[in-house]
């Protein structure tokens, strides 16, 4: 979908503000934000890229103006009432209305920093053999899907190298739609910044992205 | 820019820092009222949300990426292992797990330095460097971090040398990089411990360089 998440290239937002403290966490409720998200996802009713999905597809002004863990408990709401594990009501008054739904996994305190340690790795066993080489030119496709890409718009159409074969990854595409892994070789690209951004980019600069080969084509 | 493009970019970032305290307050609420639902739903085990916090508040964080510098730095066959199979070495060192799954190093030299971004979302290695600071996450650094990296740094204060080219990289996928930043002059025969100390996040990102020995002695 080509929505406001992605933004290389914009140059509509100012300059990069640091903060001077630069806290963890702003307030306990960002500790709770992130813990619930996380926690959630050991529950296996969606996996990571549909989660994205349901962050990158909130409404444009409220992903503009919310905080990221704001943005992350709006997505987390959306993804619980797409699956009735949860109602508006609920949310609105606190108030238990119906039972909750059985999920895959609740993860204990003591099976959590296992958890946490293991990660979710999203390398498969490949099936066939890379479609591109290492040194070889290709170019991004010009694809504009509805669904959730990971496919930069500011890459689409451009030339780059491939630098390096990073094995089969679960493609987000399809993943997001609930259709499969379907795992697709990625590559490592680099794009000549003057290539992907034009003359008023600096010369000799390089922009690396990741692509699975469903995104390309030889050049 | 402008101060009105300015003023714009104010209001429409809700800054974390300038958030004031009710809002704080009303979030506070929104959030117990929604942790109390999941776990009267018996979605979560509220015990095992709290690990997650003290994970990521006092485990997880920029020192271990630091430690992997260090020893980069140190050790030339740790080095050689680290760009053969950044997850396996990274781990060696007990560092492992969420979006930090597939590792890979990029080092800085004189001729290139490395920066690292999501543009897409907010992708980056919480198992070397912890939880992303606010302003990784926010619209100016993912917008602009790769068509004007140079402008960029130099909004952090750094400023690098004309020939230096800036090499940017974009987590599109489940990659995360670590940038190894040049070693500080004058170092040799530091320990790791010490050489740690040089190690800053913001030079694991590539927006920052390592501290010099002056700097880290004020």
């Amino acid at each position: 979908m080509n929505g406001l998440h992605d933004m290389g290239g914009m140059q509509c937002y100012g300059p990069v503000e640091p903060e001077t403290d630069e806290p963890i966490f702003h307030g306990d409720w960002e500790k709770r934000a992130l813990a619930m998200t996380v926690g959630m996802g050991f529950a296996g009713k969606w996996n990571l890229d549909i989660s994205r999905f349901a962050r990158e597809s909130l409404p444009p002004d409220f992903y503009l103006t919310k905080s990221y863990y704001q943005i992350w408990l709006a997505g987390l709401e959306k993804l619980m009432l797409e699956r009735g594990m949860l109602t508006e009501n609920e949310i609105a008054t606190g108030k238990l209305e119906k039972p909750g739904v059985d999920v895959k996994r609740v993860v204990s305190a003591d099976e959590m920093p296992d958890a946490l340690l293991a990660g979710a790795p999203v390398d498969r066993d490949a099936i066939l053999e890379p479609g591109f080489a290492i040194g070889e030119r290709v170019r991004a496709l010009n694809i504009n899907p509805q669904g959730h890409t990971r496919l930069p718009r500011y890459v689409r159409g451009k030339i780059g190298v491939i630098k390096s074969v990073q094995g089969c990854h679960v493609f987000p595409d399809s993943n997001a739609r609930g259709e499969g892994e379907n795992p697709e070789w990625l590559y490592s690209i680099a794009f000549d910044a003057q290539e992907v951004f034009g003359p008023d980019a600096e010369e000799g600069n390089v922009v690396m992205a990741d692509c699975w080969g469903a995104y390309l084509e030889h050049a | 820019m402008g101060d009105s493009k300015k003023q714009d970019h104010h209001r429409g970032h809700d800054h974390d820092h300038t958030h004031d305290h009710s809002h704080w307050s009303d979030m506070d609420l929104k959030v117990k009222t929604l942790e109390s639902l999941l776990v009267d739903k018996g979605y979560v085990d509220p015990a095992a949300l709290d690990v997650i916090v003290e994970t990521y508040e006092t485990k997880v964080g920029p020192r271990n990426g630091a430690a992997v510098v260090a020893k980069a730095w140190s050790d030339a066959a740790y080095l050689e292992r680290l760009r053969e199979n950044a997850t396996d070495a990274i781990a060696e060192l007990g560092f492992s797990g969420r979006q930090g799954e597939h590792m890979q190093i990029v080092e800085n030299t004189p001729d290139v330095h490395n920066m690292v971004v999501c543009t897409l979302c907010s992708c980056y290695p919480w198992s070397v460097l912890g939880l992303p600071p606010v302003w990784y996450k926010s619209a100016p650094y993912r917008s602009r971090a790769v068509s004007e990296p140079r402008a960029v740094l130099s909004e952090f204060g750094l400023e690098l040398p004309k020939e230096t080219k800036i090499t940017v990289w974009d987590s599109t996928a489940e990659m995360r990089y670590l940038v190894i930043p040049q070693r500080p002059s004058n170092t040799e025969g530091w320990s790791e411990e010490k050489l740690a100390e040089l190690v800053t996040r913001d030079s694991m990102i590539g927006t920052g360089l390592a501290l010099t020995r002056v700097e880290a002695s004020s």
